[in-house]
């Protein structure tokens, strides 16, 4: 299945940048798995040690949380799109 | 339309007030009813910077009546590029003093009060309890679940607004059949692994934006109108200048507001956000250091000392060390561009990026680096003022 993963600006660095990858995969970790394989830097920050999905972050897909789906067996369709929502608390500046 | 009048509980609406506030009185929306819903509510709004402003400009001109405003910090010159409820000349100034002025000035016909203090676990709940609704415009992820927390804990609305270079998040926690901020963020990042320093910097009109925001919903839930953002996050792309809306809903194993709540009171939130998580923080008082000075000397000297700047490139372009460029985020991939034979010193805007890559190039085998303690900001105070700090 062709989707799109957009990706959050604290995280562009570790894409070269991009604001969404395009892959193919069946379900939501797949398409994740993907994307960390082929930018590895971004590893540390979606997952932990242990290969968890960090809980800091949040996956979407299209605009339900997977928490809520099918977590990372969720199925993808074409032209699904993968949210990553890390938590920002910026408010004025630090 | 009842032509009658009425008797109206509360408050009255002045003469003065009606012409004030007679653009929000033509409206179906508002009306009398809505304009005395704004004058008798208590906000109280967390933070006088960059959300504060927009937000407290805003609640100030729609008549809110009670406004509280909590800060303890000080107008800096830096501020400025987005702070717009500051001038020039308040630089220096509490902010919450600069704040209540320009409030005042704009409507002299609201309450105001200040707090200034930090909000901790011992303040928040007896000031929270004063108040209807509270608006997040905060900086950090501690006060961001205390606030969130004392709001479930006390039964208010917590209109939520945050930023971060030129993106931004909106929604509404701590209503009744509503999410809380823990449903969405059960835990904080553990600091360190959130990109601060290096993809720091904010573009100066997205918290007006922000701010704007969730003063039109912290406006929508005292007047009871419209669709707030109950269980859903807005989140604002200015560069691609697009809104997307997604879903959030209650999480029922929410140890704040689900069904079985083990959290009752406030905790020590700054242990929360830096012991509990996956990672340890990075340990930057392990990496060896060299001082500005010390470094001046060696350089003096005419020692070889290799000056490595990890930096990006626009900072490398405000001013620089004449060092050689690599960004810590391209560090893995360009390491095999650094001679390990040689001695380096690592430095980046204030230290802690570049004590990040010393640990990384120590790992790697690397055994003659330092870390330029402080920074180019270091070395402007320290040893060469004519380098522009920024």
């Amino acid at each position: 299945m062709a989707v799109k993963v957009l990706i959050p600006t604290p995280l562009r660095p570790f894409v070269g940048k991009r604001n969404s990858v395009d892959l193919k995969a069946g379900t939501v970790g797949e398409a994740l798995g993907s994307l960390t394989t082929e930018f590895a830097d971004l590893r540390k920050h979606l997952y932990t040690d242990d290969g968890r999905i960090r809980s800091f972050v949040n996956v979407y897909l299209n605009d339900e949380d997977i928490r809520y789906l099918d977590k990372e067996n969720t199925p993808l369709k074409d032209g699904d799109t993968i949210s990553i929502i890390p938590s920002i608390a910026g408010g004025a500046e630090n | 339309m009842s032509t009658q009048a009425r008797a109206v509980e509360g408050p009255q609406l002045s003469k003065e007030e009606i012409l004030r506030y007679s653009r929000h009185l033509i409206m179906p929306e508002v009306g009398m009813d809505g304009q005395l819903k704004l004058k008798q509510a208590r906000v109280l709004m967390i933070g006088a910077g960059g959300l504060g402003a927009p937000l407290g400009l805003y609640l100030a001109a729609a008549g809110v009546g009670h406004l509280g405003i909590v800060d303890f910090d000080v107008v800096d010159f830096t501020n400025l590029q987005r702070q717009v409820t500051f001038s020039t000349s308040d630089v220096g100034r509490a902010k919450l003093e600069a704040t209540k002025d320009r409030l005042a000035g704009l409507n002299p016909m609201i309450d105001i009060a200040t707090y200034e203090a930090r909000l901790t676990s011992s303040n928040a709940l007896e000031l929270f309890r004063g108040y209807d609704l509270v608006v997040d415009g905060t900086d950090n992820f501690p006060t961001r679940y205390l606030v969130n927390d004392a709001c479930v804990l006390t039964g208010k609305r917590n209109v939520y607004g945050s930023i971060f270079r030129f993106e931004g998040q909106v929604s509404i926690f701590g209503a009744p059949d509503g999410p809380c901020y823990r449903c969405l963020y059960p835990e904080p990042p553990p600091p360190g692994l959130v990109p601060s320093c290096a993809e720091g910097g904010v573009l100066g009109v997205l918290p007006g934006i922000v701010g704007a925001l969730q003063a039109i919903e912290a406006i929508k839930l005292i007047l009871g109108a419209g669709d707030p953002l109950v269980g859903r996050l807005l989140l604002f792309d200015a560069l691609a200048m697009r809104f997307r809306e997604l879903k959030l809903k209650k999480n029922p194993d929410c140890p704040l507001c689900g069904t079985h709540r083990s959290i009752t009171k406030l905790i020590d939130y700054e242990e929360f956000c830096g012991i509990r998580g996956e990672e340890a923080p990075a340990a930057t008082i392990n990496v060896p250091e060299i001082t500005p000075r010390e470094l001046k000397q060696r350089l003096d000297r005419g020692d070889d000392l290799f000056v490595l700047d990890v930096r990006e490139p626009h900072e490398f372009q405000i001013c620089n060390l004449n060092g050689y460029l690599i960004p810590l985020g391209d560090l893995p991939r360009r390491v095999h561009e650094l001679d390990s034979s040689r001695e380096i010193v690592a430095h980046c805007r204030s230290g802690k990026r570049s004590a990040d890559a010393v640990e990384f190039l120590r790992k790697a085998g690397f055994r003659k680096i330092w870390n330029l303690k402080g920074g180019i900001l270091a070395w402007s105070d320290e040893v060469d003022p004519s380098v522009p700090k920024y």
